[in-house]
């Protein structure tokens, strides 16, 4: 069965799509047969991130409207062995997205043999962003240590409590807290919210803590997911947070300053 | 003093001030959205009822549902307008 995982945010701009190409290359590299689908109807991205922008013929409208198959629409990933691309259409507005379409597709991805469905949501809580977290068994919520972040994922939390299919039968979404763009000089100063408050706030399951770092940008300038970067903290926190993702025991690194520093340290050594 | 040693002297840094306001606000937003979905339309039609008798505004008529363990309590608050 496959397991339905959502990158969601309700805030923009906070790392759903960076997390959502790290995190689906990880669990494939560790050879889960995976798909990431863009959810951002019109404003297509995850293409771009994974490199793949201009290998895209049909996109998931197509495919919802019956004008492409599956097999037509899917990119398969140049780097991950068993990943592939389902991109968003860039011109149709978002209501091409149905309850019955998008539960179509994903079954047949089911029966396809995926073992993950990853589904970047677009910012905000309106219908494309519903349509992405609808059917997930499993919610990654991602947030920067910052006011408003914070604050939009209590509310993407209440929403995935409330509206989604696993909650309307009475079921839970499992939800876990994704803190992205972390500083941890920053929070040693007390000039930003520091892991523990955040996850006190929220009281959500701590996935992972992702540091900020140039090399995200670096990645996504060449398109190749951050995880690739096995050198670069940032590539190393998702690829740690693949592993408990994955059910497996990993410390958390990269949330305190001393940490960081010892890492420089060993880099320096090693170099 | 000046606005820069105030800062400096607070002793709150601004990390805690937003800890602070983030609970506030969500524990706020968390009650709100765990009340029933039928308190808006009772709210609405209880102030039609009111208003038969008297004239008050919308922003007169409070609803409010308090969970206390295992027992709610609904609380009703009207202000009436002054009277003349
Ligand atoms: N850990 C990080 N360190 C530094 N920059 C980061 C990090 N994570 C994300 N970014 C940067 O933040 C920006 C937004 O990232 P991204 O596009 O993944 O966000 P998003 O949540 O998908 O946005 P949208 O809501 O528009 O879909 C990008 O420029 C990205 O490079
Ligand atoms: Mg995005």
């Amino acid at each position: 069965m496959a397991k339905i995982i959502v990158v969601t945010s309700g805030k923009g701009g906070v790392g759903k799509t960076t997390t959502s190409a790290a995190i689906s290359s990880g669990i494939a590299m560790r050879g889960h047969k995976t798909v990431v689908i863009d959810f951002d109807i019109g404003l297509r991205n995850l293409d771009i991130i994974m490199n793949c922008e201009r290998r895209v013929v049909y996109d998931f409208v197509n495919v919802i409207n019956g004008e492409a198959n599956l097999r037509q629409a899917l990119i398969k990933d140049k780097r991950a062995e068993n990943l592939y691309i389902l991109p968003a259409s860039q011109t149709r507005d978002k209501d091409a997205l149905t309850v019955e379409g998008v539960e179509r597709i994903l079954n047949e991805l089911a029966a396809d043999g995926f073992e993950y469905i990853i589904c970047d949501s677009p910012a905000g809580i309106e219908h494309g962003a519903f349509m992405a977290m609808y059917f997930a068994d499993m919610a990654i919520v991602v947030a920067n240590p910052e006011v408003s972040s914070v604050r939009d994922s209590d509310r993407i939390l209440g929403i995935l409590q409330s509206k989604s299919r696993r909650a309307e039968r009475g079921e839970r979404v499992e939800e876990c807290l994704l803190l992205t763009r972390y500083n941890p000089e920053r929070v040693a100063k007390g000039e930003m919210l520091g892991v523990t408050d955040v996850e006190e706030i929220l009281a959500t399951k701590l996935l992972g803590v992702i540091p900020e770092s140039e090399t995200v940008l670096k990645a996504s300038n060449q398109g190749i997911p951050v995880i690739h970067d096995i050198e670069s903290p940032a590539g190393q926190a998702y690829s740690d947070a693949v592993g408990r993702l994955l059910g497996e025991e990993v410390e958390h690194r990269f949330m305190s300053v001393e940490q960081k520093g010892l890492f420089k340290r060993l880099f320096r050594r090693s170099a | 003093m000046s606005i820069f040693d105030y800062f400096r002297s607070a002793k709150k840094d601004t990390a805690s001030i937003a800890k602070e306001r983030l609970q506030i606000i969500v524990a706020h937003e968390r009650n709100q959205r765990n009340k029933p979905d039928y308190l808006p339309k009772l709210q609405q039609e209880l102030l039609e009822v009111i208003r038969k008798y008297v004239d008050v505004d919308q922003d007169q008529v409070e609803v409010q549902l308090d969970n206390n363990g295992n027992c709610s309590v609904l609380e009703l608050n009207i202000t009436l307008p002054d009277r003349v």
